[in-house]
């Protein structure tokens, strides 16, 4: 990763090479509170993100899908357990590690264009007609070469959420994070947007963790399925999506997808019945609402 | 891509207008619009109300007060009938007096009031140093301060400007302090990740983020100013439209009175324009996202 930064004025025509680290988690937890009234969030959690896969984290809302991108991206600690990037702990967040926020995170006083230099800018990597190249290439990329001069507030929500994209690729991280993206966004450009990014995705295969609520979503994009139990949160199971790439989105109408689709929802309806019991809803409608989840 | 876009664009554009032309394409669509009849509407039933009381029907105990037309007979004078008009020099040498301390005394505020606010929002070490003492100082009223600041401080000039400084930078300096915890946690962490020092951060996150609170700040800080300048050029001064209304009702000269309340307000409004104008010129991100509400 080191020597990728240094060489980083090569890598523009090198995408292929970068972006492919891995991460471990191993029996991470995490609490908040006081000592008397403390709330775990995440307890025990082992898995992998793989090399150049596509991870997609889903689990109901609420269960501390954000509190793992927060440990992932080093914004804060594990309790116990430890995370691995490239068998190396993290201890803070980083540049080889680039986070999509789940509602917009670009500066508001900055225009497109300068949110998407600020990283190399500030940390000198790329400069001058290098670095102006190189963003007006993700900038046309992403299809805002013609709004780059423009603050994000004047954009589209869609539009945001491109900039976000070309924002965190032009620092070429070996791992791309993002948290429930597309949340937001309406439905024509959810799957506008779940499109584009699976061609970005796919063109060079980046190491990514995507976290979601939606589960078509979530067959749609991953490669690997981690789905979560209810806060605090654990690893119910880990599905692999064996659909073919490139992806379109009618697969998710054949056999295959939705045979993953019942999988995952019924362990996930399972976890949405046992949240809604636990808060005291009448046994009778926990006891006739069986888990079928229909297609 | 980008070309793509820019050929399917099929409407022309014709240039916007710049400077005075701009200027008077506003003005004239402005009349188009209800405001500039409603402000005339307004300015003329106040003064009528004014000239009714005072002239017109001449109201028990209104009738000492100069009505309006007394007031812009003398104001306009090249001969005033009590001694102050637009062509004297004494009415000249009180708004320059004032407006020499408000520029002192605003310009201190903000240069100590803005860093002290910056750094308190951003550290809270620095602000657990400060915070109580300013919010135990910050509810004595001014006029209390006024003692104080003749015995401390030699020869008219020194405690009217002291006065003036203490109040505006109570003000700017809270809601400096109030702008940077506005600042949404997230453009942190995308700093954070992007690679920022802690000094980035303040520059490029910190400084922008606050700056539309400090602005709000600022046009408050301003009007405290003006008040508590001329509460105190009316307990000690020698000069200032203060000075001017207090000694005119002393020496029950009540037009010049009248005159210099007028000339405050006036002069009070500007200087608020002023720093506003300079808050969208430094500000056009802030700027344009209220224009998109509609604002």
């Amino acid at each position: 990763m080191q020597q990728e930064n240094s060489k980083g004025a090569a890598a523009a025509s090198k995408d292929y090479a970068i972006g492919k680290s891995k991460v471990e988690l191993r029996n991470v937890s995490k609490s908040y509170g006081e000592e008397w009234d403390e709330q775990t969030v995440i307890e025990d959690i082992s898995f992998e993100l793989t090399p150049g896969d596509l991870t997609v984290v889903v689990g109901p809302s609420g269960c501390g899908k954000s509190t793992l991108v927060n440990l992932i991206a080093g914004f804060e600690r594990p309790d116990s357990g430890e995370i691995l990037l490239d068998g190396k702990r993290v201890t803070g967040p980083g540049k080889d590690r680039m986070v999509v926020f789940q509602e917009t995170a670009l500066m508001p006083w900055q225009t497109t264009y300068e949110n998407v230099v600020f990283g190399p800018k500030l940390r000198g990597d790329m400069r001058g007609k290098e670095l102006k190249d190189e963003a007006e290439r993700l900038l046309a990329k992403v299809g805002l070469y013609e709004f780059m001069h423009k603050y994000p507030l004047q954009l589209s929500g869609g539009m945001q959420r491109r900039a976000e994209l070309a924002r965190a690729l032009i620092n070429k991280p070996s791992i791309l994070i993002m948290d429930e993206p597309f949340r937001g966004l309406d439905a024509m450009s959810r799957g506008l947007m779940q499109e584009f990014f699976l061609r970005l995705f796919e063109e060079n295969h980046r190491t990514n963790l995507f976290v979601t609520s939606e589960i078509d979503e979530a067959i749609f994009l991953a490669d690997r399925l981690v789905i979560l139990s209810n806060r605090p949160a654990q690893v119910r199971k880990v599905i692999d999506i064996r659909l073919p790439r490139p992806r379109h989105y009618s697969m998710l109408n054949s056999q295959e997808a939705y045979d993953y689709k019942r999988e995952a929802m019924s362990i996930l309806h399972d976890e949405a019945m046992r949240s809604f019991s636990s808060t005291g809803v009448s046994s009778d409608f926990t006891e006739n609402y069986t888990a079928q989840p229909n297609a | 891509m980008a070309q793509a876009a820019s050929k399917s664009k099929n409407t022309r554009r014709t240039a916007p207008p710049k400077g005075f032309a701009l200027f008077l394409y506003r003005l004239k669509k402005s009349f188009s619009t209800p405001t500039p009849y409603l402000t005339i509407a307004g300015v003329g039933l106040w003064i009528f109300v004014y000239w009714l009381l005072c002239e017109g029907l001449r109201v028990d105990r209104f009738d000492k007060i100069p009505g309006p037309v007394a007031v812009a007979r003398d104001w306009f004078s090249p001969e005033p009938f009590q001694g102050i008009s637009i062509f004297t020099e004494a009415y000249w040498n009180h708004i320059y007096v004032s407006c020499r301390r408000i520029a002192i005394a605003f310009a201190i505020a903000t240069g100590v009031g803005v860093p002290l606010g910056l750094f308190m929002g951003w550290s809270k070490k620095i602000r657990d140093y400060i915070f109580p003492i300013l919010e135990t100082l910050r509810p004595i009223p001014i006029l209390a301060w006024v003692p104080l600041a003749i015995l401390m401080l030699p020869g008219f000039e020194a405690p009217v400007i002291f006065l003036a400084t203490l109040a505006s930078l109570f003000v700017t300096t809270l809601n400096t302090m109030l702008g940077v915890e506005s600042i949404d946690e997230e453009y942190f962490r995308a700093a954070g990740c992007l690679g920022s020092s802690n000094w980035d951060i303040f520059k490029n996150v910190v400084v922008p983020g606050a700056l539309p609170f400090i602005f709000t700040g600022l046009q408050i800080s301003i009007g405290v100013a003006w008040f508590s300048l001329v509460a105190a050029e009316m307990v000690s001064g020698d000069h200032g439209l203060g000075y001017l209304i207090v000694d005119s009702y002393v020496n029950s000269v009540t037009i010049p009175m009248v005159i210099g309340m007028l000339t405050l307000g006036l002069i009070g409004w500007l200087t608020s324009i002023l720093v506003r104008s300079l808050g969208n010129y430094l500000m056009q991100w802030h700027v344009r996202e209220l224009a998109l509400q509609g604002r």
